[in-house]
């Protein structure tokens, strides 16, 4: 018997532009739970997909019961033993739990010459198989009836049923309620005393505390180290996640801030778990930076002041005036822009010009007689913008998919300042983009909030939060957890605390 | 360098592929047929277009959105059928209205769009608002004006259409049919809509990404309904147009028109996935069809072989266009 059940050796990954792992190790004893801790984007996500053979790794070996293995793609992965319970659940919801836990291998019987699903195999056996997770719910029932964490479940028993070994969880416990994470936990409880070996990543330290065994921590791509649970404190977690330097790459921040702009008061969601009673106000010049763990709904929250989402209560004052905000356009009237953080998604429109992306917010604005539009003014703003952000393409009649990520943000960029707003809301504006590009947009940023405009930046990168932002407020779990108003005690730390206060 | 221009080449055969076979086929009709290249052919050609790009128009703009319409067909027949009940002449035997006047045929026109268009409205209702799948929202559409059509006619056929009406359908300007005339100015008006207005511009945007436009602040909602109430008007007026040149109507009249529209605005290269599309791509996805039609009759080929032909058209020519997207990520 191997001292280890899986060990991952000098494990070396890169996207275009970015090392995303750089001689990553971990090795997991044998009927263990290990958690493996960093900061958003350290990489652990990546390096499960790595071992999960999503992703191809350039370089590093993977080391099972002693022998070296290749895992080309997750059905590899799977036939080792190997499975998986991802961060985003996709699973087929308009189907039954059994055809789910048996998609892509289904039981067969023979129907004369015909090979077909055997469904009664499939339901028993489905049955079997929760029973053995402790999940009291119908093999039939629609997936898309049961809660996140009953669906969660069913993932898991689709582990235990491929008898894996190895069962990665990937931020399992991010939209689960309380119950369901006890739930979870003696079901890990359960899988460990039948020697099942668990990978977890979470960023809760409490839970860390009481399910793990063992503790790696990941910064940046590269490992920092494995600790027995035990041997650490939530405080020197926190101190290995982020121990790093911050480079210097940001624009001096603005001393002179002006009066207040914007103030939310009590805005709650209409879904229970989503932003909860947040209120902050947002001032004249000024940057203020949004931090917190994903899935602290920072995005939902600015939606929902946005308009894209629904609000069950609450206010939004702008310049000390109540407005009412159900749709983009009412958002746009009262001077807000937002630069939503799924650029593809609901941010640019690929197949169009880079002139009709940056054009769709002004049409309005530039009419001749009332309904023609105003090509000439609208080239000249388009036009004005390209030059005025340095935006690289060879003619606003490009299509923006063929601009690199940073040039397309900065389109984006252009679209809302034409439409000339007090207040812009920038989630993850540097997302995706090379280190050149981002330098471009914090000069920007930084140029916008010394003319006046007031700025909300969601950002998950500590230093670029730290690097930025005149003001942070320190999102967890839906509700505002904390505030820091001093320079002085601009941290880290103290981020990464509030972060974690579930 | 010669690696260039080949490459060049081959991509300017991709891109224009069934323009250049529909030429090629066109140029050979004319050649082996004795009667194809004369005036009177081609203007019966343009004739026939006339009406189909008035459709095919009327439906680019859903099919820009990543929609469809599938009442477009049925619509048409309604159109056609109202207009017809409104312009019968007094001394006609089997007249609608026998005691009605039959009404200048400019009102009976807009009345007739105007119906159409509430029609059309409601499809973009159900859209928009409650977010219906478009190739649902128009299927039904298309049975309740079937049904609608039939019992309004009580399904018999509409003839007997006074001089100032079937004169639309004959009648020229400037040696060209008014049919022809009013084509040209539905695209001229559609081209302006198309790239002059924000209405146009919001069409694409919806088209290119749904999402983004919403946040970007963009009316999506009233931009689906303005698009398919307008699609129906234009549908109305190809009906109001195909009654003019036979003289006569029925419910079955434009049957199957959509499916042919929306087949022609994608040999042009609008999108079916929404955000491409032109006037020209209507007006060249229009004209091959016809062409294609009129060069297969008079090479003599099989009427029911004709369909195979279109049919094989249509993959080949959405094939290549798609291709011209994929190649360029």
């Amino acid at each position: 018997m191997a001292d280890y059940k899986l060990e991952l050796k000098g494990i070396c990954k890169s996207f275009p532009g970015v090392k995303a792992l750089d001689n990553v190790q971990l090795s997991l004893r044998p009927g263990t739970v290990h958690a493996l801790m960093g900061e958003n984007g350290a990489g652990k996500s990546t390096l499960m997909k790595c071992l999960f053979g999503i992703y191809k790794m350039d370089q590093g070996e993977i080391i099972l019961d002693g022998q070296k293995i290749e895992i080309g793609n997750p059905d590899e992965a799977m036939k080792h033993g190997i499975a998986m319970v991802h961060q985003e659940l996709q699973p087929v919801l308009a189907r039954s739990v059994g055809e789910n836990l048996y998609l892509g291998r289904f039981p067969v019987k023979k129907f004369g010459p015909l090979k077909i699903v055997d469904h009664k195999k499939m339901y028993a056996d489905t049955e079997m198989w929760l029973k053995e997770v402790k999940m009291d719910f119908p093999a039939k029932a629609q997936l898309g009836t049961l809660s996140i964490g009953q669906m969660q479940s069913v993932e898991i028993a689709k582990a235990v049923s491929q008898q894996a070994k190895v069962v990665i969880f990937d931020e399992p416990t991010s939209s689960l309620s309380d119950n369901e994470v006890e739930a979870l936990f003696r079901i890990m409880n359960d899988l460990r005393d039948k020697g099942v070996t668990m990978v977890y990543i979470s960023h809760k330290m409490d839970e860390i505390k009481r399910i793990a065994d063992d503790i790696t921590v990941m910064r940046d791509g590269t490992y920092v180290g494995t600790w027995r649970a035990e041997e650490l404190s939530t405080d020197q977690i926190i101190e290995k996640m982020v121990g790093r330097e911050l480079t210097n790459i940001y624009p001096e921040k603005e001393q002179d801030i002006g009066e207040v702009v914007m103030e939310v008061k009590n805005l709650c969601s209409i879904h229970g778990n989503s932003f909860q009673d947040v209120s902050f106000t947002l001032r004249k010049g000024e940057i203020l930076g949004f931090g917190g763990l994903v899935g602290a709904q920072r995005t939902e929250l600015m939606e929902g002041i946005f308009g894209i989402r629904n609000v069950a209560s609450g206010e939004i004052l702008i310049h000390g005036e109540k407005v009412k905000i159900k749709h983009p356009i009412d958002a746009m009237n009262a001077g807000i822009g937002l630069i939503t953080e799924d650029r593809r998604g609901n941010g640019i429109f690929g197949c169009l010009s880079v002139k009709d992306n940056v054009g769709v917010s002004v049409y309005k604005k530039n009419l001749l007689a009332k309904f023609i539009l105003d090509h000439k003014t609208i080239n000249k703003i388009v036009d004005d913008s390209i030059k005025m952000l340095n935006i690289k393409t060879p003619s606003m009649k490009q299509h923006i998919s063929n601009l690199s990520g940073g040039n397309q943000q900065k389109v984006i960029v252009s679209r809302w300042l034409a439409n000339d707003p007090d207040i812009l809301i920038m989630d993850e504006p540097t997302r995706g983009i090379d280190v050149g590009a981002k330098h471009e947009i914090y000069e920007i940023m930084r140029s916008l909030a010394k003319q006046g405009k007031a700025i909300i930046m969601i950002s998950s990168e500590m230093p670029e939060l730290l690097g930025m932002a005149d003001r942070i407020c320190v999102m967890c779990n839906g509700k505002l957890t904390g505030e820091l108003d001093n320079q002085d005690e601009m941290t880290q730390e103290k981020v990464m605390a509030f972060a974690t206060q579930f | 360098m010669a690696k260039m221009n080949r490459k060049k080449i081959n991509d300017f055969l991709i891109n224009n592929g069934v323009i250049i076979v529909m030429f090629v086929l066109v140029i050979y009709t004319g050649f082996t047929s004795d009667n194809f290249f004369t005036s009177n052919n081609l203007m019966n050609i343009l004739m026939n277009i006339s009406a189909r790009l008035v459709i095919a128009l009327g439906i680019a703009g859903c099919v820009i959105t990543a929609g469809c319409d599938l009442s477009a067909g049925r619509m048409i027949g309604f159109g056609g059928c109202i207009a017809g009940t409104l312009l019968q002449k007094m001394d006609y035997s089997n007249k609608f209205f026998p005691d009605m006047e039959p009404l200048n045929p400019f009102i009976a026109l807009l009345i007739v769009m105007v119906i159409c268009a509430l029609f059309g409205t409601v499809t973009g209702f159900f859209i928009a608002y409650l977010s219906v799948p478009p190739f649902i929202a128009t299927l039904a559409m298309m049975e309740i004006v079937y049904g609608i059509s039939m019992i309004y006619t009580k399904a018999t056929p509409l003839g007997g259409y006074v001089k100032a009406y079937t004169d639309i359908g004959s009648g020229k300007f400037l040696g060209i049919n008014y049919l022809i005339w009013i084509a040209v100015i539905v695209a001229a008006i559609t081209w302006f809509i198309f790239n002059m207005t924000r209405h146009g511009k919001y069409m694409y945007a919806i088209g290119g990404n749904m999402q983004a436009a919403e946040v970007a602040g963009v009316p999506v909602k009233l931009t689906l309904i303005l698009i398919y109430m307008k699609a129906a008007a234009m549908y109305g007026l190809a009906g109001f147009m195909l009654g003019a040149k036979s003289g006569g109507a029925s419910v079955q009249l434009g049957y199957g028109y959509e499916m042919e529209a929306i087949a022609a605005c994608t040999i042009g290269g609008v999108s079916v996935t929404g955000g491409r599309g032109r006037v020209s791509s209507a007006v060249i996805g229009v004209t091959v069809f016809e062409l294609l039609k009129v060069a297969l009759q008079y090479l003599g080929v099989d009427a029911n072989a004709q369909y195979i032909a279109i049919g094989i058209v249509i993959f080949v020519a959405i094939s290549l266009d798609i291709r011209k997207y994929i190649a360029k990520k």
